[in-house]
């Protein structure tokens, strides 16, 4: 048996799997502390479902935690940045790019530093190892404890950022070290990006991960932790906390993949409704579609590949403000009637009417709609139908020119409403052949956490006039292939979702650096042809 | 006209459709020209036929393989070095500077360059796309030296390169960018004002501007980039045709950097397996073959495309499981004359096959 766990800024959500059935699930408020909420969450399916701690196999987290704090300038470390380049690169200093406010956040504790191999394996400028000493001491005197290292043509040879950070260690061995070529590949600027990204999560990550950890240990469970990914598969919970970036995009490809299981349908497009905003993503044969071209992540460029997700500001706390007046009216103009993108978020249960607030949101206009049931109705104000018709109008028409966004073929898409906020995407949707709302669709992010994938990664230099490149790459999917079964993974699911070549003109016999990386469902989890029933939603 | 913020950003979008492939990657660029931007207010860019018969005009961008120019970053200080050197050779100061070629980085990087000179760009170029070689400028075609040129690199190297002739002077600059680590900047056919007003490509900036422009409009506006895409190229009057040649995944990649360029091929397949398209490239794309029949070739431009926001994909920047557009349009027609095709149709990559327009091969003409 599997927990799935979904962490956002609003809610955490929790799902016991057994196999593809969900034994129970709960969402809950995620607490200040986070520790708490997940230990409640984990320990509530426990509890329902009559299952002791000791029978769950694995608890695979999912967590909003590092976009959230990107996005929001919010708990990220000061980073100290050593380029090791120089005199190429200057025209370009680290951070360029950068929104102000966050290169601010970050400071401008950066270092050009000679070094940098060129494409043919020589040196751009020797290593020097005083310059590396004299800016460890000086970050070491600033406190500046979060530090990425990059170095040219580092995913070719890393020796140079490996040798950096030796000497950053022995001159500061509380100082966390993210080298750039432990996580991204050829294309400097975005990979030094990245690196610096990690550097100012390590902190936050640290904490994150303890608590997590705290959490399963207060409930005695002793099954190994895993964190959910950009690409859908796992990392452990010691690589999450070295890595936190690698975890940024997990929470969109997360709900695709669990409305994608949820639904047994394998095309569509996929509304996430949270408490602020609605992703939107598409399903393409079962998988989240990604960018082709780097993605932004609060606002910095960076090629990770991540699901190619639009966000518009409508979700279960967004405000909507209209004049009280026309409550109850006949009608009044568009232009009185304005709809977030400000949302009250997880105040939602003190700010919103339904609770005693005294804020109007989507939640409130969606019950006094009828189109959902919680919190206190007497609390709304008397509304006319026409108002009522008017506003759910406008979440309805923010939805549709969504939808029109995300689709690439012409004629009318399948539409999967999942997440907390559902309710506000109505039954029908212009360019939508058929809204479905699964079961259990407002804990779609656990779920997905919940089936998370395998993954592995094959990478060797290969000589290509000793072994000739399509027997080298043939040799090498199988060989993933094999690895990606090894670690649970399903046989028929296994897929090639990365082939990165590059040449070592520098050594002899035409070789080149290949690398090869699949994933596949975890055993256990066969993907069904039959969709699941629909289930609409009550009026 | 003056290039502001939006229209750089519009620049780099149009001029990475025109790199067909290469020219660099016009992000680095784009973020150089954004630098510049925080200390002049735009760029100032003047018409061809605003330049007097006896100005100094010189083109300039970088030689090398894009391959090398996304992980080896310049100074910084390669072109001023370069253009100043060529003002000292030739004793009297520049008037104006132009992209070598609008295709890629190279469209925009001479903006930054003629912003530290004090001068003006030109709106014009030498090859209406990116080309991988020097003597496929359209001054090579029309007769004129490639002399004196400067060739500066990172690392503060400085050449200057006198030959006879353009052929000799590429292979110069090329081994040159070579030793230097693969990437270096390069003054070259240094031009009078009425030379340039002849033979180069007269609108290319300004039409890479347009053609980005529309693309931008037509996403904000929730419109089909695509459509918007080959409206602006037809709008031109540079690239009269335009239209999608294959909608795929990249399901292989072969790149290499190998004799100063990124060369390779890239295999994309349709989906649900309809069809398969493979594209072979020198820095540049150069002939599209869609299930063993060629559909488009050089000069002729051939872009790959993402498929959803009809973002342009330089050569660098292609990565295997990519859901891609391919995309081609009709080449100026000054690179279409007999003596242009000697020097930049396929026959100069080695290709057999004759030139055939790329409305002709996919019925674009029969409109």
């Amino acid at each position: 048996m599997r927990i799935g766990v979904d962490v956002g800024g609003t809610n955490t959500d929790a799902v016991l799997m057994d196999g593809r059935a969900i034994l129970a699930w709960t969402k809950q408020p995620t607490s200040a502390d986070v520790s708490s909420g997940v230990a409640g969450a984990i320990r509530t399916v426990l509890g329902d479902a009559g299952v002791s701690p000791d029978r769950i196999g694995a608890v695979m987290i999912g967590t909003t935690h590092f976009t959230n704090a990107l996005v929001q300038r919010d708990r990220l470390d000061r980073v100290g940045v050593l380029r090791l380049a120089s005199p190429s690169g200057e025209a370009l200093p680290p951070l360029t790019g950068w929104p102000d406010d966050l290169a601010r956040r970050i400071g401008g504790h950066v270092f050009l530093l000679p070094g940098g191999y060129e494409v043919d394996g020589r040196e751009i400028a020797p290593f020097d190892a005083d310059k590396v000493r004299a800016a460890a001491v000086e970050l070491k005197a600033r406190g500046i404890g979060s530090i990425a290292i990059t170095s040219a043509f580092a995913p070719v040879n890393a020796s140079m950022e490996t040798r950096a950070a030796a000497i950053v260690r022995e001159v500061y061995p509380d100082a966390a070290v993210t080298l750039s070529g432990a996580i991204g590949r050829i294309g400097f600027i975005e990979r030094e990006n990245a690196a610096i990204l990690n550097a100012a999560l390590t902190g936050l990550a640290a904490t994150v991960v303890a608590s997590f950890q705290r959490a399963l240990a207060d409930l005695g469970i002793a099954a190994p932790l895993y964190i959910s990914q950009n690409d859908g598969t796992l990392i452990s919970a010691e690589q999450a906390a070295a890595f936190p970036v690698l975890a940024i995009g997990s929470g969109p490809t997360n709900s695709m993949r669990g409305a994608a299981f949820l639904t047994g349908i394998e095309d569509a497009i996929v509304m996430d409704v949270g408490g602020t905003t609605t992703d939107i993503g598409v399903l393409a044969g079962g998988f989240p579609r990604e960018s082709s071209i780097a993605v932004d992540i609060g606002g910095v460029r960076t090629n990770f590949r991540m699901p190619d997700i639009l966000a518009i500001g409508l979700g279960g706390g967004t405000r909507v403000r209209l004049d009280p007046a026309f409550y109850a009216a006949d009608g009044f103009a568009p232009e009185a009637l304005k709809v977030g993108p400000d949302s009250v978020g997880y105040r939602i249960a003190h700010d919103a009417l339904l609770f005693g607030g005294n804020t109007l949101t989507a939640s409130d206009v969606a019950v006094a709609a009828g189109r959902a049931a919680f919190g206190a109705r007497t609390n709304l104000p008397d509304f006319s139908a026409a108002t009522l018709g008017a506003i759910w109008a406008r979440f309805q028409a923010m939805l549709e020119e969504a939808v029109d966004r995300m689709k690439t073929a012409r004629g009318d898409a399948t539409v999967l409403a999942v997440g907390g906020g559902n309710f506000l995407i109505g039954d029908a949707l212009k360019g939508a052949a058929r809204v479905i709302r699964p079961p259990h669709a407002a804990v779609a992010n656990a779920v997905g956490a919940a089936i998370a994938q395998v993954g592995a990664q094959v990478e060797q230099i290969v000589a290509y006039d000793k072994e000739p490149r399509a027997t080298a790459l043939a040799r090498m999917r199988d060989e993933v292939t094999a690895r990606v079964i090894a670690a649970g993974g399903a046989a028929d699911s296994v897929r090639i979702v990365e082939v990165d070549e590059v040449f070592l003109s520098y050594l002899p016999g035409k070789a080149a650096q290949l690398r090869v990386r699949a994933v596949g469902d975890l055993a256990g989890l066969p993907v069904e042809e039959t969709a699941a029933p629909l289930v609409h939603h009550a009026h | 006209m003056r290039i502001d913020r939006t229209a750089l950003t519009d620049l780099a979008q149009g001029a990475a459709f025109l790199g067909s492939g290469g020219g660099g990657d016009p992000y680095y660029s784009l973020l150089l020209g954004q630098a510049e931007l925080a200390r002049v207010e735009s760029f100032e860019l003047v018409p061809l036929d605003s330049l007097g018969d006896d100005a100094l005009v010189v083109p300039c961008g970088w030689i090398g393989a894009p391959t090398v120019s996304v992980e080896k970053l310049p100074s910084g200080l390669e072109a001023l070095a370069g253009l100043k050197r060529l003002e000292r050779e030739l004793g009297r100061p520049i008037d104006a500077v132009l992209p070598i070629e609008i295709g890629g980085g190279n469209g925009l990087a001479p903006l930054v360059s003629a912003a530290r000179l004090g001068v003006p760009v030109v709106d014009a170029d030498g090859m209406g796309r990116a080309f991988p070689e020097s003597q496929m400028a359209i001054f090579n075609i029309r007769g004129l030296s490639a002399c004196p040129s400067v060739l500066t690199a990172a690392c503060g190297a400085l050449t200057v390169i006198e030959t006879d002739d353009n052929l000799t002077h590429e292979r110069i600059a090329r081994g040159l960018s070579v030793a230097l680590g693969g990437i270096a900047h390069m003054v070259e056919y240094p031009l009078t004002g009425r030379e340039a007003k002849d033979h180069a490509i007269g609108g290319s900036v300004s039409a890479a501007i347009a053609i980005g422009a529309a693309v931008r409009r037509a996403r904000e506006g929730g419109d089909d980039p695509f459509a918007a895409l080959y409206a602006a190229l037809r709008d031109t009057s540079l690239y009269p045709y335009a239209g999608e040649l294959f909608d795929g995944k990249i399901v292989d990649l072969e790149r290499e950097t190998q004799g100063g360029f990124s060369v390779g091929r890239v295999v994309i397949e349709g989906f649900g397996g309809s069809g398969r398209m493979e594209l072979v490239f020198q820095n540049e794309n150069l002939i599209a073959r869609r299930d063993g029949d060629v559909v488009a070739m050089v000069p002729d431009l051939i872009t790959v495309m993402d498929r959803e926001t009809a973002d342009s994909i330089t050569t660098e920047r292609l990565k295997y499981g990519q859901r891609v557009k391919i995309v081609g349009a009709a080449a100026p027609a000054m690179l279409r004359e007999a003596r242009a095709l000697a020097l930049v149709g396929p026959g100069a990559f080695g290709f057999t096959d004759a030139y055939r327009p790329i409305e002709a091969l996919n019925g674009w003409d029969q409109g």
